[in-house]
């Protein structure tokens, strides 16, 4: 079964300028998502790992310039006019920031009725209005405390919200969720993410939910990725990686989130050798500088090792167990 | 109504700008109905006349009534610099927004064009064009002569602010609503530069009507139109200032005073709308 | 029972706004202790950073202070005129704001910045002595001597926000506000910045406002902690406390909505919006989103008073 949409061994890397290196912003990354099975999947990692130019190079905003990005089998960059279309249809995005995403000169019914309009969506004007409605109804938004206004005069939340809204009119099969919530106030996010959750459950919509607060990626995903410095470093079940992980890259992001029903432990752990996080990725394993158990075996890039069921790590501690083809790796994702 | 009101006392600029030139337009307008402007063709009056009350702005010396010639080369003036205003923004508009938003070759031969014109020094060469062209100009030619240049700046300009517009967040969220590119172009990005092309248009009429008055002096203009500059040439031409006949040059003068004020005012109000932050609190 | 290093009594801080007065701190009364460390926790319009600006007063027009002292070190700040009060500004009150890590001067090495802030106060050493002086600073923030010679964009977010916290401490200070100072910064790196904050207030015995809205954060790094609600102090009370039985309603649902990694439950978010601070609601600013609310919280505005070791504002607890 073709999946919906398949990154293959995809690299990105930025040319440098006068003086300046090239940055690799991601390394042989592959991930493949279908559509039978709707999920929420998280992509986690600090800034610099990766996970924004992941979901660039996934929404077609962005070119590889190694491997391939493919919607239902054909590269993205060799998709005739309909097939892009259909593209745009199944796969649409949400951004990070609720005020750059609306052009102030419009009322936010632009921003809605445009998908509308473009995709063909509605026969008549009132079914485009009634289909309008019907999406601010699912994240859980009034339309008459919505349409009509100027963006400056809703919240940030509601900001977000309409996004979301604006996201599922043309019904599409996987939203890519740029750190929706991370501009939103605290006690928000929680009611986005909820709604995000439905999406998945009621209306069978996957979701790409990109971020850097592992907590909630915790409570909204089924499975996680891990990114690490443009490398996968861990995937699998969201309860598995977080209550046990393996990596040691993993395991120093969950003890570094501070916890409110916990010891108060946190800080003494933080006290570490300050390290330039910065400069050229070697070929090796790229947590390899700051690993408590590196070895000589690290100074090549270990592949993914299967150690359980649905759970890979990269890291050569786990060398025992079998390894898992990178393109093997969406498949079983979304189960 | 009463915001409107508000917005002109946050804004001094814009209502000194726009009261410049509203005063000039009444100059015009009433002083058509009341004064004869075939008066302003040379020899319809005794010449040399100081003002008067039969010939407010005197007379100069081919026989022209002063005020009928203000009244008639106010517009004419003003019009060569709309022209060609408005015909450089317009050409300066569309290849800044193919530039920009296009990029890659394009974005080069536009951008190398207007760098490459923008170093040469335009008066010499209207000069140049206007000694060129055989036989005497008409004003709507000299509004071409003028364009012919008033575009390179503006390109320049406006392709700057498309660059930095085309990575705000909602031209990708138009991308993924299925819009296409001149359909950003013109419902996205170019809502959003209105003050600023306007702004920029009324820079652009501003210099053209210098550049006109500059090659009129110097007597490339068209000679027969009682144009502000035209009459500024005579003025040399018959050593006016020497000769002690200062109401020949200075209607002209006050009037080219009150012509930039009000631009500039303009200009300034409308910086202050397309740039929120030189706004000031109220 | 010592004194309080910072008392705050009573701080009213408005805006003046076209369309309306808007009352960013409403009746704010603290105190603080030597060495103590306060938390301030509150959303997007809850005032904790105006107060913030407002006790080193650094409120600028449209804003203004209109009621209210802040006492320091026994000493009211008000008394001080503009030269005290830039004296007092960093070298008793330090501020590490929001987003410090872009106030740093591009063009201007790191050490320079700090010795700067010496100079500024009149403190004119020798160069062989202020260059000890900024690479002891800088050790003390766990940042390398070389640091100094380095401008802002060649350190990472990090070491910037590290160097700002040198800044701060630079003369000593008896009191530190930190206004979310690692808001921008990833979680591991959060941890290393905020054992250096921790490392320094104990070695200059500071006492520290941390501002913020991490709840985790809070409870990790605070002793006491303040909940900030439409300008409002709502509820002040010992850390542990607060988690373990928030008394005020707006405390326990905004507990409830933050997502943790210690159980994987319903996303439960706060109903309702939050309140303009042009148009508050009459009575409890809360009781528009409280499920708990009766008349009584809709004509009277509930006052802070102790209870059970802590301080609510709020007529049922």
């Amino acid at each position: 079964m073709t999946p919906l949409i398949e990154a293959v061994a995809v690299s990105k890397r930025f040319a440098g300028g006068l003086g300046r290196e090239s940055t690799l912003a991601l390394e042989g990354l592959s991930l493949a998502i279908s559509a039978e099975r709707p999920a929420i999947i998280a992509v986690v990692g600090e800034s610099g790992s990766g996970k924004t130019t992941l979901a660039r190079l996934l929404l077609g905003l962005a070119d590889p310039t190694g491997g391939e990005v493919r919607y239902r089998g054909e590269d993205l960059r060799r998709l005739g006019r309909n097939k892009w279309r259909a593209f745009r249809r199944d796969v649409q995005a949400v951004f990070q920031d609720p005020y750059g995403v609306y052009n102030p000169f419009y009322r936010v019914d632009h921003v809605l009725a445009t998908p509308v309009r473009r995709f063909g969506l509605a026969a008549s004007r009132a079914a485009g209005r009634e289909l309008i409605a019907e999406v601010l109804r699912a994240v859980g938004l009034r339309p008459e405390e919505i349409l009509g206004r100027y963006p400056h005069q809703l919240s940030g939340g509601q900001r977000q919200r309409v996004m979301v809204a604006r996201a599922l009119l043309p019904k599409p099969k996987l939203i890519v969720a740029d750190e929706p919530v991370s501009m939103v106030d605290a006690s928000l996010r929680a009611t986005i993410l909820a709604a995000l959750r439905q999406l998945t459950d009621e209306h069978g919509i996957s979701i790409l939910y990109i971020t850097h607060d592992l907590a909630t990626a915790y409570q909204v995903s089924d499975a996680i990725l891990v990114l690490y410095r443009a490398r996968l470093v861990e995937a699998g079940a969201v309860e598995r990686v977080v209550r046990a992980p393996q990596h040691p890259y993993t395991q120093l992001l969950v003890a570094a989130v501070p916890r409110a029903h916990q010891a108060r432990d946190w800080i003494e752990e933080g006290y570490e050798a300050p390290h330039n996080g910065g400069g050229m990725i070697s070929d090796g394993c790229p947590f390899a500088d700051r690993c408590a158990h590196a070895t000589s075996l690290c100074a090549v890039a270990p592949p993914l090792y299967r150690t359980e069921v649905r759970r890979v790590v990269a890291c050569v501690l786990y060398r025992e167990y079998p390894t898992l083809a990178a393109r093997e790796l969406g498949r079983w994702l979304s189960i | 109504m009463r915001a409107v009101f508000r917005y002109f006392r946050r804004n001094p600029s814009l209502t000194l700008g726009i009261a410049l030139l509203a005063a000039l337009a009444l100059f015009v307008v009433i002083g058509g109905i009341l004064v004869d402007t075939e008066d302003a063709r040379p020899l319809s009056v005794p010449t040399l006349r100081a003002p008067s009350w039969a010939y407010p702005f005197g007379t100069d010396r081919q026989g022209r009534d002063l005020l009928a010639v203000m009244i008639a080369g106010t517009p004419l003036t003003l019009r060569i610099g709309f022209i060609a205003g408005f015909l450089g923004v317009g050409l300066g508009t569309v290849l800044a927004f193919i530039a920009a938003y296009y990029r890659g070759v394009l974005d080069t031969v536009i951008r190398g064009i207007a760098d490459i014109g923008l170093t040469v020094p335009g008066l010499l060469v209207l000069i140049i064009i206007a000694v060129s062209i055989k036989g005497t100009l008409t004003v709507n030619q000299m509004a071409i002569v003028v364009a012919s240049l008033a575009w390179l700046y503006p390109t320049r300009t406006i392709r700057a602010q498309v660059l930095s517009l085309r990575e705000r967040g909602y031209v990708e969220v138009a991308r993924l609503s299925g819009m296409s590119g001149p359909a950003i172009i013109f419902l996205e990005l170019m809502p959003n530069l209105l003050p600023y092309l306007a702004a920029t248009l009324v820079n652009a009429v501003s210099a053209a009507i210098l550049a006109s008055i500059g090659l009129e002096v110097l007597g490339l203009g068209p000679i027969d139109a009682p144009t502000l500059g035209m009459t500024l040439y005579w003025v040399n031409f018959n050593a006016a200032m020497i000769n002690g006949w200062w109401w020949w040059w200075t209607a002209p003068t006050v009037i080219i005073l009150m012509v930039f004020l009000g631009l500039f005012f303009l200009t300034v109000g409308l910086d202050e709308i397309a740039n929120p932050r030189l706004r000031r609190s109220a | 029972m010592s004194e309080p290093v910072l008392r705050v009594e009573r701080l009213r801080v408005a805006f003046d706004h076209p369309l309306g007065k808007v009352q960013a701190v409403d009746d704010v009364s603290f105190a603080l202790l030597p060495g103590e460390r306060l938390g301030l926790a509150g959303e997007s319009g809850s005032g904790k950073s105006t107060l913030a600006l407002s006790i080193m007063r650094m409120i600028k027009p449209p804003g203004r202070i209109e009621a209210g002292a802040v006492w320091l070190d026994g000493g009211r700040l008000a008394d001080l005129d503009e030269e005290g009060l830039r004296a007092v500004r960093l070298a008793s009150i330090a501020l590490v704001p929001q987003g410090s890590m872009n106030s740093l001067n591009p063009v201007l090495r790191i050490g320079q910045q700090i010795a700067d802030a010496l100079v500024d106060h009149g403190l004119r050493l020798g160069r062989r002595a202020e260059e000890r002086r900024v690479a002891a600073l800088l050790t003390e923030v766990g940042l390398a001597a070389n640091v100094a010679r380095m401008y802002p964009h060649e350190l990472s977010g990090g070491m910037k926000q590290r160097a700002c916290i040198a800044i701060a401490i630079a003369l000593r200070p008896k009191v530190i506000i930190a206004d979310e100072p690692t808001s921008a910064l990833d979680v591991v790196v959060q941890r290393q910045v905020m054992a250096t904050l921790a490392r320094v207030q104990q070695e200059l015995g500071a006492a520290v406002i941390l501002i913020g809205h991490d709840m985790g954060l809070m409870a990790q790094f605070v002793d006491r902690l303040g909940i900030m609600y439409a300008g409002r102090l709502v509820e002040v009370a010992p850390i542990a406390d607060i988690i373990a039985h928030p008394r005020h309603p707006y405390t326990r649902a905004l507990i409830a909505s933050l997502p943790s990694l210690d159980v994987r439950g319903a996303l439960a978010g706060i109903p309702g919006l939050a309140p303009s601070l042009r148009d508050l609601p009459s009575g409890c600013a809360f009781h528009p989103r409280c499920g708990f609310a009766v008349d009584r919280c809709r004509g009277e505005r509930p006052v802070l008073r102790d209870l059970a070791g802590g301080e609510v504002a709020c007529h049922l607890a």
